[in-house]
């Protein structure tokens, strides 16, 4: 598929399509802030406050996204050895770990005017404070090795295994929420929503998704770059090396 | 067949000698336990609400203190490399390192469980259940924990580093787990809770090896 | 001028909204900086290296 599964490949393409991606993102969010900001209705109960909405959905996508995204390339990584997807992946989680927790930062600030508290222990929050803590644990999977090589395979590993259990445990948060549901929580997921404010928030979406894509390739572009210092690195030292045997030979 | 029993006899022969692993695990889940008390108040009302939570909550803990042993020690003597070089496949090594451990640290948390709970005033409609998500649940958490200690093997300070890894993955465990009793004492029906910790097991039991394995494979490359 | 300040008032919500937004901004120029710093010492890095050790490309198959 256009030579996309090696670096080089990929490399080439990225640097085609990087410029557009920008663009399209600052058009895209640009033009999702307009709508949010100045063209869309306060909603009628909530207020101003629903202008939260435009930038706390899109990273709750952008951190499920990513995690997504991990996780699959993880598997390419460990069924088909792609040295490409092992770097995807890597690249992919800090990325997705910022937009989890800026979807908790976010939803705090919602929370605080609307619900009264900074925190509530509501099921999509905890789900995606669950999220983080998975992130974090891949992060420091993958940097516990001293073998960059073997920390990849380790946390890809997880990654698949974190992303079977993301289902299980987003329905154990709901079903418990369920169980312990307080009486003066607004649901968040009201009627369909008006047009007026759909427009913003798809708008948004896509802007923001368009900027990871882009943040993505940027990430894993130095990534290839790593690897190839690493490469190189390695082949100096046993270069260094063999000319110190050949001289205790000489010598 | 015969092999499973082998690696199982094998591990529980070598926490045997060594002593200390079952023992220590059983003292640090009823010192926690105590501690509570002195935490919040000697109420027993207070300490009847939370007693489910406490002691699942503990439970998960003092799993995790044997974990970081049930990998590292065979695999710094170079004895995992002679077990994985044996014609039984490594899935069937880890279920017998899983049951293993299960009966060296699930099993004594098991019975220590309804003692704390007669100490936290727990109602006695819930013992039955408390006793029934045990069961059911601690060999979930043996069977996680495993693959999060092939994970770490040979990570710079692995044992937090699996706690890390290992925690978020038991949460459903809890929530069932402390759902269960919770009904029970509150004279519900407990069926759900258990089937759906049920499902669990039936999960992990074939994936949690199946990665454990791959985990084990890629550390000796 | 009034209908300026009131779009910054947010209906009394300002302290909410404004954060949020400049929290999102913050980190997402954050990511968009550290990201392209990352590539560009790295460029710079493997040129140094392949300068030194002509003829070797540095590759990442093992």
């Amino acid at each position: 598929m256009l030579g996309l599964s090696t670096p080089s490949g990929f490399v080439r393409f990225a640097k085609a399509v990087s410029p557009w991606l920008w663009v399209a993102s600052a058009l895209l969010i640009g033009g999702g802030l307009y709508f949010a900001l100045l063209v869309s209705p306060a909603d009628y109960q909530q207020g101003q406050t629903v202008r939260i909405m435009y930038i706390h959905v899109p990273s709750a996508w952008l951190g499920m996204m990513g995690y997504s995204v991990m996780a699959l390339s993880s598997a390419a990584a460990l069924i088909w050895k792609n040295p490409l997807a092992d770097l995807v992946a890597k690249a992919s989680a800090p990325v997705g770990a910022c937009f989890t927790f800026l979807c908790l930062a976010t939803g705090s600030l919602w929370g605080k005017p609307m619900w009264g508290t900074w925190w509530a222990w509501d099921a999509r929050l905890t789900s995606m404070l669950i999220l983080l803590f998975l992130y974090f644990g891949y992060i420091a999977l993958q940097n516990a090795f001293d073998d960059p090589g073997r920390g990849a395979r380790a946390a890809a590993i997880l990654a698949l295994a974190g992303f079977v259990n993301v289902p299980v445990i987003k329905f154990s948060v709901d079903w418990w929420k369920t169980l312990h549901q307080p009486a003066s929580l607004m649901k968040m997921s009201g009627p369909a929503l008006h047009p007026s404010m759909l427009t913003p928030l798809l708008l948004m979406v896509a802007g923001f998704t368009c900027f990871y894509v882009a943040v993505l390739m940027v990430r894993v572009r130095s990534e290839i770059l790593a690897a190839k210092i690493r490469a190189l690195r390695l082949s100096e030292i046993h270069s260094v090396q063999a000319a110190g045997v050949a001289d205790g030979v000489a010598g | 067949m015969n092999r499973l029993f082998e690696i199982i006899r094998r591990d529980l022969r070598l926490a045997l000698r060594q002593g200390s692993d079952s023992v220590m695990v059983v003292t640090f889940f009823v010192l926690t336990v105590i501690l509570f008390p002195f935490g919040i108040g000697p109420e027993a009302n207070i300490l009847e609400r939370v007693s489910p939570g406490v002691l699942w909550v503990t439970a998960l803990l003092a799993s995790m203190l044997s974990l970081d042993r049930l990998f590292q020690a065979d695999y710094e003597d170079g004895s995992l490399e002679l077990l994985a070089l044996t014609p039984t496949a490594l899935e069937v090594l880890v279920i017998g390192k899983v049951a293993a451990h299960w009966l060296t640290t699930g099993l004594p948390l098991m019975v220590a469980a309804p003692v704390l709970a007669v100490l936290l005033h727990m109602n006695a409609d819930g013992f039955l259940a408390l006793l029934a998500t045990m069961l059911i649940g601690t060999p979930i958490l043996s069977l996680i924990g495993a693959m999060g200690a092939a994970l770490v093997l040979g990570a710079r300070r692995g044992g937090v580093l699996l706690s890390l890894l290992v925690l978020p993955l038991y949460i459903p465990v809890l929530i069932f787990g402390v759902g269960a009793i919770d009904a029970a004492i509150q004279g519900l029906e407990t069926g759900a809770q258990l089937l759906l910790m049920g499902g669990i097991l039936l999960a992990a039991l074939p994936l949690a090896p199946l990665a454990a394995a791959a985990a084990v494979r890629q550390a000796r490359e | 001028m009034d209908a300026l300040t009131a779009f910054f008032d947010m209906g009394g919500y300002a302290r909410f909204i404004w954060p949020a937004y400049g929290l999102v901004t913050l980190v997402a120029l954050g990511l968009l900086v550290t990201s392209g710093r990352a590539l560009r010492s790295r460029e710079r890095e493997l040129a140094q290296l392949q300068e030194r050790n002509p003829g070797r490309r540095g590759r990442i198959y093992e």
